[in-house]
């Protein structure tokens, strides 16, 4: 703040003290929000001096210019000198002034504040594990829900919103594709290269083909794709339903007597499902690409001899595996997506906070659920 | 009232796309003034009021603030003028993630030069004005609407600026917190000298604050009257007009 008067000394105030114990003030100039940092300043270096008043006499007579940042200084002078018996007395306070001092209230407010303090640390582990128990359980609920929605879906085809599930299709899948293409490319460049640096050492390179077709479709495609959709659209689910929730848009479509689940989430849910195991089946296309390009320009391989040999590798049944689980992989992602959204409660920083958690969550999800599967082929 | 000119609106023409909303209308707000601007739903006052604050650049024509034009080139130039400027936004405008008081604190912790200590005091006066005391602690979404208004109220005076824009300051208020809202409006006016310009549907507010006020109609894109709300109540030569200002429908 720019400093009027330079001398901090003599500042705002001179002080005049009686033998009879009583303590006067008087302030001159501008009282107000250009010269109160420097008149606390020069108060606050006094007041720790001195021991209380028996009266402190606080004389406005000449002061100019007023407002409540000024009062303000007279209520710390007189809290932090905390007069004695006589208490404190206002001198030549013009109308003006008075009126902006009647503003202020001398005495402290009296409200029950909700307190905010930091329980210890077991308090917090404890409601930790409560909130995360509850947020499964309302998981629990919400795919109890989603079920519903789809039998009312089922039921009156007609409250079913197929417009928005084309455009949440558009943004999900045909949007995530060259992103998804490139990641998948490069993927399996990078396999059939490392790869065939062993291979090659027993001749054996015609099976980076093998290796690339066979870990990209029951593997790696599922699981990448997912990954992608996940950072890209569970996040954006979430933030759009808890920007929409925060700001009582879904709370109207409540109202309105629209399901939220069957409004908000549906589409979603099914768009992703369509097109998380397309974007898959692109995926593991790329990545055979990828390795194909460095069968023939590395290996010298013949383009006839790879495809053949990839597709010699694959069965229908790898097939329908991969794909089975991309389209769980899709459930997850839109109901975490759509979940942490309804969860968000509050201000902005919750939309981040949703969006974050949502794609935390569905890659551990999405990893969880791979292994689960990888469980179940093994005692197929 | 001698005193001299502070804001200055000069051919101001507010266009969004293709659509004209307000063509080519001046006007002049004088200091210590409170001046009200009313109109129809939609007949673009907070359109008016956002070009007066430098949010938005006009399609034509100029604003000055204290001689100073304030939309020559946007947002960044302004924020010297900007902080003798409080504005009380139609929504309120709290940052969602800071309580009440962090947000009234925002602008004395940034302007003000006084410590923190101070600061929470200048925080409590603030909130007592607009009778928030007691609801320092909380988010803005644990408040109710016509509380947010009055913690925007006092976050937009909280620097005693020297104009204050107030958007509907008492939408959404009871008739009695309303009236202690415009009687805040008044004194503030009176013992800071601060000019007031505020848009309000509210005909009480309208008589108890107003000097002066513009009316602007969607219809003719601009002011359709201006002068005194009693004068134009009664001797405005437009019927719509003073219909407007004595409640009654068409
Ligand atoms: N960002 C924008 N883009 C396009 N049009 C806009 C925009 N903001 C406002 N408008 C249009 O400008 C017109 C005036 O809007 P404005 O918000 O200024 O009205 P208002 O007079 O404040 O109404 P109310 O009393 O309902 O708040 C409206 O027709 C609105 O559609
Ligand atoms: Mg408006």
């Amino acid at each position: 703040m720019m400093n009027h008067d330079p001398d901090s000394k003599t500042a705002c105030f001179d002080i005049r003290e009686d033998e009879n114990g009583s303590l006067a003030f008087f302030f001159r100039g501008r009282l107000d929000i250009s010269t109160a940092p420097q008149c606390l300043s020069r108060l606050s270096s006094l007041v720790k001096s001195r021991k209380p008043p028996k009266l402190l006499i606080i004389d406005l007579g000449d002061v100019t210019r007023m407002d409540d940042y000024g009062a303000m200084v007279i209520l710390r002078l007189i809290q932090g000198l905390s007069p004695g018996p006589d208490g404190f007395r206002l001198e030549n306070a013009g109308e003006n002034h008075g009126r902006i001092l009647s503003l202020v209230d001398f005495g402290q407010p009296e409200c029950s504040v909700p307190s905010r303090v930091q329980d210890n640390i077991i308090v917090q582990l404890g409601e930790s594990t409560i909130k995360s128990l509850k947020g499964a359980l309302f998981f629990i609920e919400f795919i109890g829900a989603m079920v519903f929605a789809c039998a009312r879906a089922i039921k009156s085809p007609g409250s079913f919103r197929v417009n928005d599930t084309i455009r949440h299709m558009q943004n999900t899948g045909v949007h995530a594709l060259p992103v998804v293409g490139l990641i998948s490319f490069l993927l399996g460049l990078i396999m059939a290269f490392m790869s065939s640096l062993q291979l090659s050492q027993f001749g054996a390179n015609l099976y980076v083909a093998s290796l690339v077709g066979l870990a990209m479709v029951s593997e790696l495609g599922p699981i990448m794709t997912a990954i992608i959709v996940a950072g890209r659209s569970g996040s954006a689910y979430a933030a759009e339903i808890s920007s929409m929730k925060i700001s009582e848009e879904v709370d109207a479509l409540y109202v309105m007597g629209f399901d939220p689940n069957l409004f908000l989430v549906l589409p979603r849910m099914i768009a992703a499902m369509v097109v998380v195991p397309l974007l898959t089946v692109f995926s593991c296309i790329f990545a055979v690409a990828g390795g194909l390009a460095i069968g023939v320009f590395f290996l010298d391989l013949s383009i006839g001899a790879y495809i053949a040999q990839t597709i010699e590798s694959l069965t229908i049944f790898e097939l329908c595996w991969g794909l089975s689980k991309s389209l769980i992989f899709a459930i997850l992602i839109a109901l975490t997506g759509c979940l942490r959204g309804f969860q968000a409660r509050g201000g902005a920083d919750s939309v981040g906070n949703a969006a974050t958690s949502a794609v935390v969550t569905s890659i551990f999800l999405i990893i969880l659920f791979d292994s689960v599967f990888a469980v179940i082929r093994s005692y197929w | 009232m001698g005193d001299k000119e502070i804001i200055r609106v000069e051919k101001l023409t507010v266009r969004y796309g293709d659509d004209t909303i307000l063509s080519d209308i001046s006007f002049s707000v004088r200091q210590k003034e409170i001046f009200i601007i009313v109109g129809g739903s939609g007949s673009g006052k907070t359109s008016l009021m956002r070009h007066m604050v430098g949010l938005e650049t006009p399609a034509a024509g100029r604003v000055y603030i204290g001689g100073q034009e304030i939309s020559a080139s946007g947002p960044e130039m302004a924020t010297e003028p900007l902080r003798r400027i409080g504005v009380l936004f139609q929504g309120s405008a709290l940052l969602g993630s800071m309580t009440v008081a962090e947000n009234v604190a925002l602008p004395i912790e940034g302007f003000s030069g006084l410590e923190s200590d101070a600061v929470a005091s200048m925080v409590n006066i603030k909130l007592t004005l607009v009778g928030l005391e007691c609801y320092g602690a909380y988010l803005p979404s644990e408040i109710s609407g016509g509380m947010k208004k009055r913690a925007g109220l006092a976050r937009a005076m909280a620097l005693n600026p020297d104009i204050l824009f107030l958007d509907e300051p008492s939408a959404g208020l009871d008739p009695v917190t309303a009236s202690e809202i415009d009687n805040l409006i008044l004194h503030i006016n009176k013992t800071l000298e601060t000019t007031i310009i505020i848009v309000t549907h509210d005909l009480d507010s309208i008589f108890a604050l107003g000097q002066k006020a513009i009316m602007l109609d969607k219809e003719s894109k601009g002011i359709i009257a201006e002068g005194s709300p009693a004068h134009m109540r009664d001797h405005n030569p437009d019927p719509a007009v003073r219909r407007f200002f004595s409640r009654k429908p068409a």
